[in-house]
């Protein structure tokens, strides 16, 4: 545990020093803020007391920033040759993902945290459905570290940081949106795989304040996967390295 | 604590970096390991550091298998990996303090073991500097700091001084041979001089195999053979004298070492010394001798005699 903690606090505060941290919290905050308030369907637009709007920003802005953030998280090892000094020290492979996932975990929820506020403006304007608030939360924690594991996954296969990038988001866009859109356009049983495989339906669901186990098994298996699959990609790059 | 290597075989692709390699290095012993570019000195090296598994063979150290139990092979050992990385966007202190956290030093031992890494370092007067801002000599001497840090049994070190200048060169040897009294060390390289100064033992590997292990005396009696001197000789002719020393019984051959300066080399049989009847025969001759060296075989050619095929 205390090897996860180490390597989770050198990783964020190698985010800040890099400014990174800044610019992500910030972009997101302004973003969030600009269309949940001010621009186009708004809440004063729709006049009900949810934060709806926010959290369909928050869905698409969210998996934009995560795959910048894990993009150098196993590259960066890869390529300094860190990835030797670490792992001659006591410490697994585990250890070094669980660490790399923590740290950019936490980044995400400072992140969610200041919007916070906007709830809390809500529930002073009106009644508010505080469970499907909750849960949106919930729903919006649960996605970003669904990414933030394939990210870092994407991160093991090369010592590139573009390509992991890119790999993010092509490989995230089918979760997010295209099984979505096959989804909806087929019926039976192709129809209810993809809308299975679709984080657009578990997310829209959660986020509507319903509590579905379903949700919850998608996510954390995507999480698992990612996190599994990254450390077996270490583990044999170095059984050959 | 001792290290045990037995058999390693280590591939990469069809290719054996290392080939049934077995060796043992007993606690306290300096040992240098020493091989062309390529031989293999790297792969060993990796694998003692529980960086690499080996496809056969196992390691032992103070008992425990690099297999079995990494964990706490990893707790005794100090590794500087060959080059060298380390954080380039932390400062000194901060990247020492996490190597120390890493390995689990208690909280109240950290500052101490930290002032004590700068002393014994020389980083002093670089501690808050980024290690990006160091210069090749300075980040090696960060790189020692983290592998020392924990206060390691053994260290393993992968051509330590390879990019520093002869200053640093020297410096670095100094703390290899203080740190060599009291721990186990294993130093890569390929300059000899350097082994030779350092080490206790050395281990020539070739090709991934092991070519020679011994004291570098004994490397140096291993190789000499028969003696071997240049000798100067003059006040008469050249040809004579030529003959003379080929009539000394003890002597085989006599070749011209430099015609106009009347050197020669002069090669004795095994076992025999040709020094005084040398000197009688230019006494009895009325020759004068200018100049008498015993060639020594240098240990760059047994390296060279070993491994160039």
């Amino acid at each position: 545990m205390n090897q996860i903690i180490q390597i989770a606090k050198r990783e964020l505060a190698g985010f800040f020093d890099s400014l990174m941290g800044y610019v992500l919290i910030i972009m997101f905050l302004g973003f969030s803020g600009f269309f949940t308030w001010i621009y186009g369907d708004d809440i004063f637009f729709i006049g009900e007391a949810n934060l709806n709007i926010f959290f369909k920003v928050a869905y698409w802005s969210l998996f934009f920033f995560i795959p910048s953030l894990t993009m150098r998280s196993l590259t960066g090892e890869l390529r300094g040759g860190t990835l030797e000094l670490l792992l001659t020290k006591p410490i697994s492979y585990w250890q070094l993902i669980l660490g790399k996932f923590a740290s950019t975990v936490i980044l995400i929820s400072m992140a969610l945290a200041p919007s916070i506020i906007y709830y809390i403006s809500l529930w002073s304007i009106g009644s508010v459905d505080h469970p499907a608030i909750i849960l949106g939360y919930i729903g919006l924690l649960l996605m970003s570290m669904s990414y933030i594991a394939l990210g870092i996954f994407c991160s093991s296969i090369s010592d590139s940081p573009i390509i992991a990038l890119l790999s993010t988001l092509f490989i995230g866009i089918f979760f997010h949106q295209i099984f979505e859109t096959i989804a909806s356009s087929s019926l039976g049983i192709p129809g209810s795989i993809f809308s299975a495989l679709s984080m657009f339906t578990h997310f829209g669901s959660i986020s509507r304040g319903i509590f579905d186990l379903q949700d919850f098994i998608f996510f954390f298996s995507m999480i698992i996967f990612g996190l599994y699959a990254s450390k077996e990609i270490l583990v044999s790059r170095n059984l050959k390295a | 604590m001792d290290i045990v290597v037995e058999h390693l075989t280590k591939r990469y692709g069809p290719q054996k970096a290392v080939d049934n390699i077995s060796f043992r290095v007993k606690a306290g012993e300096v040992l240098g390991f020493l091989g062309p570019n390529g031989a293999g000195k790297t792969t060993t090296m990796k694998v003692l550091s529980c960086f690499v598994l080996p496809e056969e063979g196992d390691v032992k150290i103070g008992g425990y298998s690099i297999r079995e139990h990494p964990e706490i092979i990893k707790k005794h050992i100090g590794y500087l990996p060959e080059n060298n990385p380390l954080y380039q966007d932390m400062n000194i202190i901060d990247f020492l303090e996490f190597i120390a956290k890493v390995h689990e030093i208690p909280k109240h031992l950290i500052q101490e073991r930290l002032l004590d890494m700068v002393m014994v370092c020389g980083l002093e007067g670089e501690k808050h500097k980024l290690i990006r801002e160091l210069s090749k000599g300075y980040q090696q001497r960060v790189g020692l700091a983290q592998a020392l840090i924990h206060d390691p049994d053994i260290l393993i070190l992968d051509e330590p001084t390879t990019g520093l200048d002869p200053n640093q060169i020297v410096e670095i040897r100094e703390l290899i041979k203080r740190i060599g009294k009291e721990k186990t060390v294993i130093l890569s390289s390929h300059i000899l001089a350097e082994v030779e100064a350092t080490c206790d033992r050395i281990l020539i590997i070739n090709n991934g195999r092991v070519v020679v292990d011994g004291t570098a005396e004994e490397l140096r009696k291993q190789a000499q053979g028969n003696e071997i001197l240049k000798l100067g000789v003059a006040g008469g002719d050249i040809n004579d004298i030529f003959e003379k020393i080929m009539e000394i019984d003890t002597v085989e051959t006599v070749d011209f070492l430099d015609f106009e300066c009347q050197l020669l080399e002069v090669q004795s049989y095994p076992n025999t010394s040709s020094v005084k009847d040398i000197f009688d025969t230019c006494v009895a001759n009325n020759y004068y001798i200018t100049e008498m060296t015993p060639i020594e075989t240098k240990l760059e050619d047994i390296f060279r005699e070993l491994t160039t095929h």
